[in-house]
């Protein structure tokens, strides 16, 4: 692996703050925490001067002086948490916190036979070793200081397990709303899901905001751990108001001949940091990072991806798609590493946005790393804009222009958005694309679903 | 197949053809680096006032530098007050032709296969032979001059031609501009230096041979290229240097300057000594290249075949500053054994309709580590730019590693960025194929790697291209596992 470079040490804001605790925790999870509290001290929040975050400015963070309630009573929080389950559709659980804490009363959980829906807390009584040997395991904080921060700081989280060759049909959704208290929130939340040999779920990770206004924190870290054989279907969907600043961290460990497929939306947020890191543990591992995003406004949505082949005969796929407007700005920068060893790996990584604005701006870096011989590794980055030649083709059967460009702009990020199995959720997201484009492609999308209107 | 393996293996692990010190008498000044040796370097070059103070400058400003961290090699920490700044033959009469330079001088060049008189005579190249920081021959410069085309060492061109030294030294790269280019600016011993006038289409390939040779001391050249309105030149440079334990740092700058509708070709073949197989020795090539095409409709390309050094680490890069400018950049780097290879290119795109195309060939074997470390940017202004990149990496055996590095910034909605970058081996069925129809295994991966290349060699001159498919065979045919 390549060695990181020099850190500058940045400002180090929420050092005096510690989670309020329901009940006292074991030993081994205070140790944990302290050393990654010490660990947050050393690193701070990153400076520009950090290569990893040279295109995503945090220094906002430390200053707009975030606090953490204690509760999980969010006054707004009941409607945005209905209209995020209507994006699910029905589930086999769902599970609410708000701010970080866990809201019970939002939340609905069926049974499922070998699976376990928990709270962090329940899980810390009933599963404590189970919590000690996954914690961290798939997200390391050693070189990232707000997964640290999130180690140390979170009071609560969600934790699935999926016991052997369970299949989970339904999807559970993990429903993350920010804001809607006086003062700035920040929420560390966790999510950790565990999944025994043979076994399958779909998760959904929601990310919301209790209302357009709020400038709010969310510092999330996701864990996913697959045993031999088992596959995961992942959504991770990032809806937070303009103002919400969004630092997001999902962990992997593939094992043998498992297979985890992410879709990763980033449609909110002012600032949003997206980090997969996935870790192809064992022979014949598969693993799909796809993503779509869209900066409006003065918005930035930043996406690093690293896949680390550790094993042979692995697969990885990767598709990014952009789109940038206005003053927005976009970020890709996705790793492949391939170890010694590693033979017989394909990996194949492709990257491409749309800017729709000359104030837009775009910085990506798709990184190889290879150490093996025998491999098939490709990537490919395009930038460009819409294509003329289409457009005309479009103009010429009678299609006024604002809704040409919808349509290009709706099969340019299709691609990705068509690969969602979860049948409302696409519908959704796909509905949501001209919305938020709307003020550029003068055309708006009725509530009922039906085609794009125009002017 | 192991009997090919092994021949392969032999030919892989080869010594070094062209290590061999050349017994001359050298001038050298004391090890280290102060402002003193700065102004004896300045003083021996009998250098006007306005150099040394720029010089000075550079050294005043590379002792607030921090040596860079960010590349993908590694190796010990460089001492620089072990270094000797300054080595050149022992100045010799003024030479009117060849037969008065020195000829153990002459013998070197022959055993490099580049005899100077053949070349005049059979291929019509003016060879302006660097030997360690001194020019010591300089061929066909009255047929230059008529045309008005100035060709000379940078010594000369400091005393004959200042003002336009002055006009265009640091224009490209600043003093300022990195760790190494700096310390370059400081303590540059000697170089090239060519004008072509306006209008003037270089009638010949201008080509230096670049060549280390006393120990201990490191290689600061410098190279300043003009091309005036209209005007077209092809440069060749290139290298090899003898076998040494010690490492020899190499800090070279270039700079190229396209004017108005002018085009400039600039190509390179670096072999110098890589170190041995455990990795001891060999050199650390530090370079900073860069080109300008201030005017509108001008090009530069740069090929590069680089086979040799310990550590290379250049990036060729082009602003492409005036309208429909365009920029190219070919390259064909190999790492074999412990070589280590960082390099790419940087294209900026200012001005309107700007092209640049990247085309890298990597090739890795052994415990060779090779980077593709690449910036394209496309600023605000540049509407209609356009950028077209591919990357492709070749691994030779399971211990060496191929890695690319490619960073690309937008700000221009009507830009064209495409990005593409593959890594693959040599097939054992593509060598069976071969075998079948009678080449030797050896023969197969040459000609599976020169086919990989062909590309790049295709953008070489002629007289390189054949060196280059040698330097290959050479460095590089290796292991097929």
């Amino acid at each position: 692996m390549a060695t990181s470079t020099t850190r500058a040490a940045g400002p180090t804001p929420f050092l005096d703050y510690f989670p309020v605790l329901a009940q006292p925790e074991p030993a081994w999870l205070a140790e944990l925490r302290a050393v990654a509290r010490s660990r947050y001290a050393e690193l701070g929040i990153p400076t520009s001067s950090d290569e990893d975050w040279r295109f995503t400015p945090v220094g906002d963070i430390a200053t707009t002086g975030f606090t953490a309630s204690t509760d999980s009573s969010a006054p707004l929080a009941e409607g945005v948490t209905r209209s995020a389950g209507e994006l699910v559709g029905p589930s086999a659980a769902s599970l609410v916190f708000v701010n970080g804490h866990f809201a019970p009363a939002l939340s609905t959980r069926g049974v499922v036979p070998g699976v376990s829906v928990m709270t962090f807390a329940e899980a810390l009584a009933e599963r404590s070793d189970d919590l000690r040997n996954a914690l961290g395991r798939a997200a390391k904080f050693d070189n990232a200081s707000f997964t640290a921060l999130n180690a140390a700081a979170f009071s609560n989280g969600a934790v699935v397990f999926v016991g052997a060759s369970v299949e989970v049909k339904e999807p559970i959704h993990i429903v993350n709303v920010g804001g809607g208290e006086l003062q700035p929130q920040a929420a560390h939340t966790r999510a950790l899901v565990i999944l025994a040999k043979g076994a399958s779920a779909t998760v959904v990770e929601t990310f919301v905001s209790a209302n357009a206004e709020d400038v709010h924190l969310t510092n999330a870290v996701s864990e996913y751990v697959l045993g031999e054989g088992a596959s995961v279907d992942h959504y991770r969907v990032q809806l937070e108001n303009f103002e919400a600043y969004h630092i997001g961290t999902t962990g992997i460990v593939v094992g043998r001949d498992a297979n985890f497929r992410s879709h990763n939306v980033t449609f909110g947020g002012f600032l949003t940091r997206n980090d997969f890191t996935s870790l192809l543990d064992g022979d014949g591992g598969e693993c799909t990072l796809n993503g779509v995003y869209i900066a409006n406004g003065k918005r930035l949505v930043a996406n690093h991806t690293t896949i680390d082949h550790a094993r042979p005969h692995c697969n990885s796929h990767e598709v990014y798609k952009g789109i940038l407007d206005d003053r927005g700005r976009g970020v890709f920068n996705g790793k492949i590493f391939v170890r010694i060893d590693a033979q017989k790996t394909d990996a194949k990584q492709t990257n491409q946005t749309l800017l729709l604005s000359d104030d837009a701006q775009l910085n990506t870096k798709p990184q190889l790393e290879i150490f093996a011989d025998d491999v098939k590794c490709t990537h490919g980055a395009t930038v460009g804009q819409l294509s003329a030649d289409a457009l005309f083709y479009l103009r010429a059967r009678g299609i006024a222009e604002p809704e040409a460009r919808t349509i290009l702009v709706q099969a340019f990020i299709g691609d990705v958005l068509d690969r969602i199995r979860v049948e409302p959720l696409r519908a959704a997201l796909g509905a949501k694309v001209p919305e938020l484009l709307a003020f550029k492609t003068g055309c708006e999308i009725p509530l009922d679903g039906g085609p794009p209107q125009c002017r | 197949m192991s009997t090919a393996v092994t021949s392969i293996e032999e030919l892989a692990t080869q010594d070094y053809k062209y290590g061999f010190v050349t017994d001359i008498e050298q001038e050298t000044i004391p090890k280290g680096l102060s402002e003193d040796v700065i102004r004896v370097i300045s003083a021996k070059k009998n250098e006007p006032e306005w150099m040394l103070e720029w010089r000075l400058k550079a050294y005043r400003k590379w002792l607030t530098m921090e040596e860079p961290n960010w590349h993908n090699v590694h190796y010990p920490p460089i001492d620089y007050q072990e270094i000797i700044f300054y080595a050149a033959p022992k100045p010799q009469k003024k030479l009117n032709s060849l037969d008065e330079v020195d000829p153990e001088v002459l013998a070197t060049f022959n055993k490099l296969g580049i005899s100077l008189d053949e070349q005049m005579r059979l291929s019509g190249v003016a060879v302006d032979a660097v030997f360690d920081s001194v020019s010591v021959a300089t061929t066909f410069k009255d047929k230059l001059a008529e045309m008005g085309i100035i060709f000379c060492s940078f010594s000369e061109a400091v005393q004959n031609h200042p003002d336009l030294v002055r006009e265009y030294l640091g224009s490209v790269v600043p003093y300022s501009d990195n760790y190494f280019a700096t310390l370059n600016c400081a303590v540059f011993t000697d170089g090239s230096f060519c004008f072509v006038p306006k209008g003037v289409r270089c009638p010949m390939e201008l080509s230096t041979y670049f060549r280390i040779n006393a120990a201990n001391s490191g290689q600061f050249e410098r190279t300043l290229l003009i091309a005036d309105e209209g005007a077209t030149v092809s440069y060749l440079e290139g290298c090899t240097a003898p076998m040494r334990d010690e490492n020899q740092l190499h800090a070279a700058v270039v700079e190229l300057v396209a004017m108005k509708g002018a085009t400039i070709k600039y190509s390179t073949v670096q072999n110098w000594y890589p170190g041995d197989k455990n990795g001891k020795g060999g050199i650390y090539n530090f370079v900073t290249k860069r080109g300008k095409c201030a005017g509108d409709n001008s090009k530069i390309t740069w090929t590069q075949v680089e086979t040799g050094s310990a550590i290379t680490w250049k990036y060729p890069s082009c602003i492409l500053q005036g309208d429909n400018s365009v920029g190219e950049f070919y390259s064909v780097a190999v790492t074999n054994n412990m070589q280590q290879a960082d390099t790419g290119t940087k294209m900026i795109h200012l001005g309107k309709n700007t092209r640049s195309t990247i085309v890298s060939k990597g090739i890795s074997a052994g415990k060779g580590q090779n980077t593709y470390r690449g910036l394209v940017k496309i600023n605000r202004g540049a509407t209609g730019a356009r950028n077209y990149s591919q990357c492709d990496s070749l691994l030779i055996g399971d211990r060496c590693g191929a890695h690319t590095f490619p960073y690309i910034e937008v700000r221009n909605k009507t830009a064209t960025v495409e990005h593409e970058a593959s890594t693959s081996k040599i097939g054992e069925d593509q060598i069976f194929y071969c075998k079948q129809r009678g080449l030797s295994g050896e023969d197969a991966v040459n000609l599976i790697v020169n086919g990989f290349c062909k590309e790049v060699f295709r953008e070489l001159p002629m007289e390189f291209a054949v060196e280059a498919q040698k330097l290959l065979g050479v460095s590089l045919e290796g292991s097929v596992g």
